[in-house]
């Protein structure tokens, strides 16, 4: 919005005549950060339905029989150093390096990929001693809260890939670099998210 | 738990011959007349090869204004069948009295109900209420666009196919039969093992994806492309709400969406979110679903609050009361919205203090809605009150809405809640303000800015019958439910046992009736002014000695809507230029820079509208393959960057010595 100053009557304007192009993707980041607390809203959907239902074990397995918290602080830390990793692709791209910030995002995808790894492991594991998401209210919060952030975390690695082959083949052109931020976004907003689940799911349930 | 009635095949799920209703006269019927009008239609375009127009001009365009009106035929088509659903009910209703069934049966009936719920809200007020947004919303801020025009696109065939989906569970299962907001354990999958409340979920899935889409799209519009000068306390009134509403979609969608997902998990995983047994509760998706649907209700009305506060100050011929009162009123609005909606629930046993914060918050609500009405009626006194079909429509909104108002607010008094939750009391209420509010402002709007969308205004003649008719037969209709649900008859019956009641409903019936007369009215209306379009031609862009900037430019407006881009001074910046004599340019033309139409939209949407029918009858191949198509599709399209175009400065130059030729020629 620039200011245009009212003087005198006389050469008051009403028409913008020497005008410019709105720049590309003026809105872009404004309108992906509103996307991303929609979605934030849907995960505050998911975290009150475990708050509410997290205590229905239905004479089945609580946290504590269930939770390795271990195995849960390793996958922790894949996720947050994928967060740093992104930061230095991010700091990369600023600098313009195309090959720096290509190995930094493989390097965030590869921390990426052992966090999902990990988190399928835990659940392959539950689900093998009998602790599905259908045996109880406590266990389908669990499954669904936890289940959605992976989803998250691989629709994620997809446009990461999606990313490294259009910065590949276009470099570093304004438009890949939006992007790249957008990605940068979503991927630290699921970093956030990642230590909600930690804190309330993991940390409270050995607690409870 | 989940007893299949059918074996699964793993070609054609749970689709066998039997699922079409083969055996029902009323559907098979209405299958045919669909099928001949539908294939009369497909004949006509073909005959007179418009297939090429429809998909280049209008199915792939990504202009904010055919993509609005586009969702106003939508809107338009499904209030159709949402009436049809509606007299459906009114007939049974008189019917079945004294041991008679009438002519629907239990299963039917049940149906008929939830759908016309359904699709009144989601697929009639939704659509024209986005529709009207879209058009209207760039106009008024002195903009070429909005901001995501491509995914503008993609939000509107992405409510359709949500429609498409609604509809085919008219000819092909069936539909939910547990009312409009499908309360477990009823759409369990214990209780509900058929299609029909996949149905439902999967069409207001898909259909929600585009409503919060478009939602970010205008919240971003309306910030970031507002002409210069146009601080947010110089944004029309229609703008201001239309903020707030989108505000409100983007901060209660999700909730929508989050809980469908988990109703699905429990239908399709066997999880245990909502279930009776193993820890679940039900109480969990009453709560959640009415977090999200107190503000959609809010959502559908705070637009046409807009609307009024521009009708009203248009045909006062001044400007609107309390500007600041009304933008502070839309607000306020806004953020109570959140703080009811337990008031939906108050029999369910949360205890006397919480039932009175929620009957307070409630009523609390009110008092800034009062405020805006009082702001209108200010603004009428002393003005020079043209009474012409927005006018009237307006009019006719505050008799009618106060009283749909107080009788909320009745309702919001928990003892009184207590005994007329789910009575028809309840329905007379809300058809009261939402036909009285959310009609009657969409009627007002379609009159007032019809003649900016097409260049010529609709026939008056034809337009005052169906408001009569319209007016008359809402209260005619509707005024027996409150008397009914005074004594005591609850929602959703389909015989009755009591034969006093009959003539309450006969007089519902008869408005029912005149009702249909208005919409007969009101069809031939948009008739005739086609038929007799030169003589209600406007060349001057501005009809009603409008106040916004939307009508500054000519009717339609061009494709880039404004040759330069307009200054504002002043709050009603047209009525400034007017007054303090502006000049229109006739000279130094540019260029315009715009965005390229795209078929994508039309694509993914049809891939969700496979995968939805995939899920719902368990034809997993489907499902999976139509998702991997979304994929493909979706990353394929942001390899492409060549979104835009420019409108050459000699093409502006023509079109606007034609608007200057026009201009000429009316003064
Ligand atoms: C145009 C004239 C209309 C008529 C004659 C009409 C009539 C009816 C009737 C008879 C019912 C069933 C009442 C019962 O449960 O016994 C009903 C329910 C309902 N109507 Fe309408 N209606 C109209 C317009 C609308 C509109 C415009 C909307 C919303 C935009 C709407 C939304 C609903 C909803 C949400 C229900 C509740 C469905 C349920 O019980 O699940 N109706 N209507
Ligand atoms: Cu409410």
């Amino acid at each position: 919005m620039t200011a245009i100053a009212i003087t005198p009557e006389a050469d008051l304007r009403f028409y913008d005549l020497d005008e410019h192009d709105h720049p590309d993707g003026h809105s872009t980041m404004l309108g992906f950060w509103i996307y991303l607390m929609s979605d934030c809203l849907i995960f505050a959907i998911l975290f009150a339905c475990y708050a509410v239902l997290g205590g229905n074990y239905a004479a089945g397995p609580g946290p504590k029989d269930l939770f390795e918290l271990p195995l849960v602080a390793v996958n922790t830390a894949m996720l947050l150093f994928s967060s740093i990793t992104y930061g230095f692709a991010m700091l990369a791209m600023q600098r313009d390096q195309l090959n720096q910030t290509r190995l930094w995002l493989l390097i965030t995808a590869v921390f990426g990929g052992a966090f999902l790894a990990i988190e399928l492991y835990e659940f392959q594991h539950l689900i093998h001693i009998g602790a599905t998401p259908q045996r109880s209210a406590f266990l389908s919060a669990f499954f669904t809260l936890v289940g959605t952030h992976g989803l998250h975390v691989t629709f994620g690695t997809i446009w990461l890939f999606t990313l490294v082959v259009q910065i590949s083949r276009k470099g570093l052109i304004e438009a890949n670099k939006r992007r790249l931020q957008c990605l940068s976004l979503f991927w630290h907003f699921l970093d956030v998210i990642w230590i909600g689940v930690f804190t309330i799911v993991y940390l409270m349930g050995m607690l409870r | 738990m989940t007893a299949q009635p059918t074996p699964i095949s793993p070609i054609f799920g749970r689709f066998t011959l039997d699922a079409l209703p083969l055996h029902e006269p009323i559907i098979v019927g209405t299958f045919a007349a669909v099928a001949i009008g539908g294939l009369a239609v497909l004949a006509l375009i073909t005959r007179f090869k418009l297939w090429g127009w429809l998909w280049n001009e209008w199915f792939t365009s990504v202009d904010h204004k055919k993509i609005g009106i586009m969702y106003m035929v939508l809107g338009l088509v499904m209030f159709l069948r949402g009436f049809a659903d509606a007299i459906m009910m009114r007939l049974q209703q008189v019917w079945a009295f004294n041991g008679s069934e009438g002519y629907l049966n239990a299963h039917h009936y049940d149906q008929v109900f939830t759908a016309h719920g359904v699709i009144m809200i989601f697929f009639v007020a939704m659509p024209f209420v986005t529709g009207l947004m879209n058009y209207v919303v760039p106009l008024q801020i002195g903009a070429r666009d909005v901001s995501f025009p491509f995914l503008n696109n993609f939000s509107f065939w992405m409510t359709t196919a949500g429609a498409v989906l609604v509809m085919m569970s008219l000819f092909v299962g069936e539909f939910a039969q547990t009312g409009w907001l499908a309360y477990p354990p009823l759409s369990g999958i214990a209780y509900s093992p058929a299609t029909g409340v996949d149905y439902y979920i999967w069409a207001l899935q898909i259909a929600g994806v585009g409503t919060t889409l478009s939602g970010i799209n205008l919240i971003a519009t309306i910030l970031k492309m507002r002409a210069p000068g146009m601080t947010l306390m110089k944004m029309p009134v229609f703008t201001w709400t239309s903020l707030c509403t989108n505000v409100l979609i983007v901060a209660s969608f999700p909730v929508l969406t989050a809980v469908l997902t988990l109703l699905s998990l429990d239908r399709y995983v066997g999880t245990n979110f909502f279930t009776n047994d193993f820890g679940g509760s039900p109480m969990m998706y009453v709560n959640l679903i009415w977090i999200w649907g107190h503000p959609e209700v809010y959502i559908l009305i705070l637009p046409l609050f807009g609307v009024f506060s521009e009708v009203t100050a248009t045909f006062s011929g001044k400007k609107l009361f309390g500007y600041t009162s009304m933008v502070y009123a839309t607000v306020v609005i806004t953020i109570l919205s959140y703080v009811v909606w337990l008031h939906h629930f108050f029999t369910m046993g949360s205890g006397a203090s919480v039932n009175s914060f929620f009957g307070i918050t409630t009523m609390v609500i009110s008092i800034p809605t009062g405020a805006k009405l009082f702001n209108w009626l200010f603004t009428m006194y002393r003005g020079r009150i043209r009474f012409e079909l927005p006018m009237m429509w307006t009019v006719a909104f505050m008799l009618t809405f106060v009283v749909g108002g107080m009788t909320g607010v009745l309702l919001a008094v928990p003892p009184a809640d207590f005994v007329l939750h789910n009575s028809l009391f309840l329905i007379a209420h809300f058809h009261n303000v939402i036909i009285g509010g959310v009609l009657f402002g969409l009627f007002a709007a379609i009159n007032f800015w019809w003649p900016k969308a097409f260049g010529f205004r609709l026939d008056p003649f034809w337009g005052k019958i169906s408001f009569w008719c319209w007016v008359v037969g809402f209260w005619l209709a509707f005024m027996p439910l409150y008397v009914l649900g005074l004594m005591g008859v609850t929602r959703r019956m389909r015989v009755f046992d009591d034969p006093s009641l009959q003539i309450w409903f006969a007089i519902a019936a008869l408005g029912a009736v005149i009702i249909a007369a208005g919409i007969g009215a009101m069809l031939v209306q948009f008739g005739v002014s086609i038929w007799k379009r030169d003589q209600l031609r406007d060349t001057t862009g501005d009809p009603w000695g409008g106040r916004t900037l939307e009508w500054s430019t000519s009717s339609p407006p061009p494709e880039y809507n404004f040759a330069f881009t307009p200054v504002v001074h002043s709050l009603d910046a047209w009525y400034d230029m007017k007054t303090r004599g502006h000049e229109r340019p006739l000279s130094g033309y540019r260029p315009i820079h715009m965005p390229r139409g795209t078929g994508t939209g039309v694509i993914l949407s049809a891939l969700s509208l496979v995968m939805g029918v995939g899920l719902i009858w368990y034809v997993w191949w489907l499902a999976g393959l139509a998702f991997a198509g979304i994929l493909v599709v979706a990353i394929g399209h942001t390899f492409n960057y060549k979104r835009d175009f420019h409108i050459p400065a000699a093409t502006v130059e023509t079109v606007e010595t034609g608007r200057t030729r026009a201009l000429a020629a009316g003064a």
